[in-house]
């Protein structure tokens, strides 16, 4: 492009709404929770100690935050798989132009449509105890006896996975089953003439090809994981207690029972924790996954 | 015995009528050219050989066997795709295995069969390289290679040499007609490149809208046509064809090919032609004149005699042997 | 012989039965936690919770629906939630478009260094902001205002990512010619980069729309009094003790899900579009 003379003044003026925002409101945000992460504070956030910088490895290595940690960790090892093979498996079942295969294209995009909020609401009814519809059907069928599901330790956690599995199957259908819609026919055919039956065409042509796409989604899904915070607040709160199964980091941080509600140094530190972890994981999930992912002509 | 046979066969996408009553016989290690235009169902014929596509109606035999329901990997075809489509994810070595693993050759035969194949195509040096890192020329012999190393009894092409400059069109032209010599199979081969389809085959099927128009030798299907579509069709610059009144009597069209056609002098019989444009191609030169009535005729010779200048009143003819005559619907006469 | 092709025939259309099968089956697993709240909110309370008859489309009421909406301020709800989104789409397409404008047709000093800096914002999840932008939109008094919830949200990295793309598709000779005929920035903007950019823009406006009206960390942080409360976080009230008046908060659900069902069904297309925007491209 070649430079006119006032060009620096029109892209100042045109990048200045953006870059404010983007300054204001998110590197200044970040750079001051780092800052803040070394002091200990009260709620007010105007009497403040040093407390050093130390305080972000007293953070990490803290039980209560190994725990959320490994509450979260679970939580997305329940979610992210069972995802992508629903997804998947689910693409490929309706990748067939037979009739009537839109209304359940549409039917398996739907739960796009819902966010987190609408989702847990939907299975908080079902899965109440007396009240619900899952726990009575559960036990009719002598599958549990009197299911505790979100008030029992045990149970919690797979419970608002399963929500999350549900909400989040609109969205990986979408996107694998366009994926899939962009892959050639001919390479099926060549397969097929080669002597391929359907699974040996699935591993050696669907599952390659698809690979970019499937690293974008679980990458995603692991975000999502690891930020899951409205199904936590609208399910359980965190409990149940006293194991506290369902508090995941964010819980933890921004939650109703958050130990680090009245202290903005302490809640500093472990946001910041949170975005390094956030941030480890995709670069480590891009990593890994790049090797195996091919990308096509 | 790995013949081909097609009888009656149709196939229709909807209402769409992709091929018509085609009865095809395609003899053992024979070369057959299914040639014609865009969209002519010469590829839905090639598909229905290989079994990806059934007909609607009719049946198709390989070896004598009728092939009607039967899987393409169970038919012993192979098949090499216009785009080729190597799987873009596997080395060539894996590329060229494929089929043999797929179908649960031993290791140690898999291997021999594809330093084999990678040896005729010469891709012993490629084969640890992916898809993406070879030229258009090296991928079309991967895809070759993908074919051979199944020894079918049938190669179905699907016009392979589209994609390719052509320089490397013409060499790989040769390679394929070599490649038959060798391996003695049969090869179906579908273009619309009426140069490929003269110097490659056989014999060629010419087919227009589905329908087979004439199947024979190069020579048979040039010297002749026919019908005026067949006669049209090969052959550049293409037949002239004209109402026969102007050269002899009849209700018939008369067609003569661009080499036919002589200047005369304007006693001898001729019509009057105005010349619009003289092309000097280094070994032929075309002349391109106009009727009274408008209808454009080529010339061509090869560059010994002279040529008449744009502007110039000339009378052209052609002999009676070089005139091919057809009927009112197009049909060759006699 | 034939009877090959018959038999190929008949497992063929096993095949497609079972397929079939399976979709119905999905479906019905998907559906059902769907139904059973529609179903649920068109109920009266006691009739609700009487299971399995509660699967039965007998007994329907407006009552539920009509309870839900008055007791849950739930005009109030949408209308703050639909303010809001729009708000902020539209200031997000704004803030994109001439950002992205700004990168791809003018080439000014240190573009590269600005670039990379909204690059580096894309990696800023919203948990590690909220913290301090809570505090910083209390101190400028915007606790529990629209402001509050609009302001931050006005840029991001990724419609200004996704526009430039488009941008970087305008042919070069276009450009050339246009400033040949003297067209000036904004003239090019308008005439040449929008246009083409507009497909695009309706999949960064509906993602948009849709991402900050689903928001539930951020507006639970800024607001909490009943005036500004937008759905997500308004839902909650209507869990009631009284185990009568349970399926309140289906009900509320129902309404509140209702106008993204109709947006999207509205605008499939522009969903795909923006959902695989980034998937594809790898």
């Amino acid at each position: 492009m070649f430079r006119r003379r006032g060009d620096g003044l029109i892209a100042s003026a045109m990048l200045a709404p953006a870059i404010a925002i983007l300054s204001i409101f998110v590197v200044y945000p970040l750079g001051r929770a780092v800052w803040l992460g070394h002091l200990r504070c009260d709620a007010t956030g105007r009497k403040c100690r040093t407390s050093g910088w130390m305080q972000y490895f007293d953070v990490l290595r803290s039980s209560d935050f190994q725990h959320a940690l490994k509450v979260t960790f679970v939580y997305a090892l329940l979610t992210v798989p069972a995802g992508l093979v629903i997804g998947v498996g689910l693409a490929v079942l309706a990748d067939k132009q037979i009739r009537g295969i839109g209304f359940f294209r549409t039917i398996f995009s739907s739960t796009v449509a819902t966010s987190v909020a609408v989702a847990s609401l939907i299975w908080f009814v079902l899965l109440q105890p007396q009240v619900g519809l899952l726990p009575d059907m559960l036990s009719m069928f002598g599958v549990m006896k009197n299911p505790g599901l979100l008030n029992d330790a045990g149970t919690a956690l797979p419970a608002i996975a399963i929500t999350s599995i549900w909400a989040n199957l609109g969205f990986t259908f979408i996107i694998v089953t366009a994926a899939l819609q962009s892959i050639p026919a001919e390479l099926f055919e060549s397969a097929m003439m080669d002597g391929a039956g359907g699974w040996k065409r699935f591993t050696n042509v669907t599952i390659p090809m698809l690979s970019p796409t499937l690293l974008f989604v679980s990458v995603v899904l692991v975000t999502r994981a690891f930020q899951a915070y409205a199904e936590v607040d609208l399910l359980t709160k965190g409990g149940p207690n006293p194991e506290r199964s369902t508090e995941t980091v964010t819980y933890l941080i921004y939650g109703q029972t958050s130990l680090v509600k009245n202290d903005i140094g302490l809640k500093s530190t472990t946001a910041v924790l949170l975005f390094v972890i956030l941030l480890v994981l995709s670069l480590v999930q891009f990593r890994s996954l790049e090797r195996r992912v091919h990308y096509g002509n | 015995m790995a013949g081909v046979q097609l009888v009656k066969v149709t196939k229709n996408f909807g209402s769409v009528v992709a091929v018509d009553d085609f009865s095809l016989d395609i003899a053992d290690k024979e070369f057959m050219v299914l040639l014609g235009p865009s969209g002519c169902g010469k590829s839905t014929v090639l598909r229905m050989i290989a079994g990806l596509e059934a007909p609607t109606s009719g049946e198709v035999f390989i070896g004598d066997q009728l092939m009607n329901g039967v899987a393409p990997k169970d038919r012993d075809v192979a098949m090499v795709f216009q785009s080729y489509a190597l799987y873009p994810h596997k080395t060539v070595r894996a590329n060229i295995e494929f089929p043999l693993k797929a179908r649960g050759v031993d290791s140690k035969l898999r291997v021999a069969a594809v330093a084999d194949a990678a040896a005729v195509l010469g891709l012993a040096d490629l084969l640890d390289r992916k898809p993406g890192q070879l030229s258009g020329g090296q991928r079309q012999r991967v895809a070759l290679a993908r074919a051979l190393v199944r020894d079918p009894q049938v190669f179905c092409m699907d016009e392979p040499l589209s994609n390719l400059d052509a320089k490397l069109r013409g060499e790989t032209r040769s390679e394929l007609v070599a490649l038959h010599q060798r391996l003695g199979s049969t090869f179906v081969y579908v273009t619309h490149d009426q140069v490929e389809a003269m110097t490659m085959g056989s014999r060629i099927a010419v087919i227009v809208a589905g329908v087979l128009q004439q199947v024979g030798s190069p020579t048979d299907v040039y010297d002749r046509p026919a019908n005026i579509f067949v006669a049209t069709f090969l052959g550049t610059p293409p037949m002239n064809i004209f109402p026969a009144q102007l050269f002899e009597a009849g209700e018939h069209s008369v067609g003569v090919r661009p080499e036919h056609m002589r200047f005369v002098d304007s006693h001898s019989g001729g019509v009057e032609a105005t010349i619009r444009l003289v092309e000097h191609l280094g070994h032929e030169v075309h002349v391109t004149g106009v009727l009274a009535d408008g209808t454009v005729v080529v010339a061509r010779h090869g560059g010994e005699e002279a040529s008449p200048q744009s502007g110039d009143m000339v009378t052209v003819s052609a002999e009676a042997r070089h005139r091919h005559r057809f009927d009112v619907s197009g049909r060759r006469l006699a | 012989m034939a009877t090959n092709t018959a038999v190929a025939k008949q497992q063929k259309s096993w095949r497609i039965y079972g397929r079939y099968a399976l979709l119905m089956l999905v479906t019905l697993i998907v559906v059902f936690p769907i139904y059973a709240t529609v179903l649920s909110a068109f109920k009266s309370g006691p009739d609700s919770l009487d299971h399995p008859r509660s699967l039965l489309p007998t007994g329907l009421t407006l009552d539920t629906m009509r309870a839900a909406w008055n007791l849950g301020h739930m005009g109030r709800l949408l209308w703050n939630s639909l303010f809001v989104s729009v708000a902020v789409t539209i200031g997000v397409i704004i803030t994109s478009v001439l950002a992205a404008y700004a990168f791809t047709f003018i080439n000014f000093r240190g573009r590269r260094f600005v670039f990379g800096f909204c690059l580096a914002t894309l990696l800023v999840p919203v948990e590690a902001t909220v913290v301090i932008n809570q505090r910083l939109i209390d101190s400028f008094g915007w606790k529990n205002s629209y402001q509050g919830l609009i302001v931050p949200l006005l840029a991001t990295a990724f419609g200004i990512f996704l526009i430039r793309q488009v941008f970087m598709t305008v042919p070069k000779e276009l450009i050339e010619a246009a400033s040949l005929d003297g067209v000036g920035h904004f003239g090019l903007l308008r005439e040449v980069a929008m246009p083409l950019a507009r497909p695009t823009l309706g999949a960064l406006a509906l993602f948009t729309f849709l991402g900050t009206w689903n928001q539930y960390l951020w507006p639970q942080a800024v607001v909490d009094d009943q005036e500004h409360r937008t759905i997500q976080i308004g839902l909650d009230a209507l869990r009631s003790a009284d185990i009568n008046r349970f399926n309140l908060i289906t009900a509320g659900t129902v309404i509140g899900a209702l106008p993204i069902f109709v947006v999207l069904v509205a605008f499939q297309r522009q969903l795909v579009r923006g959902l695989t925007a980034g998937a594809i491209k790898g």
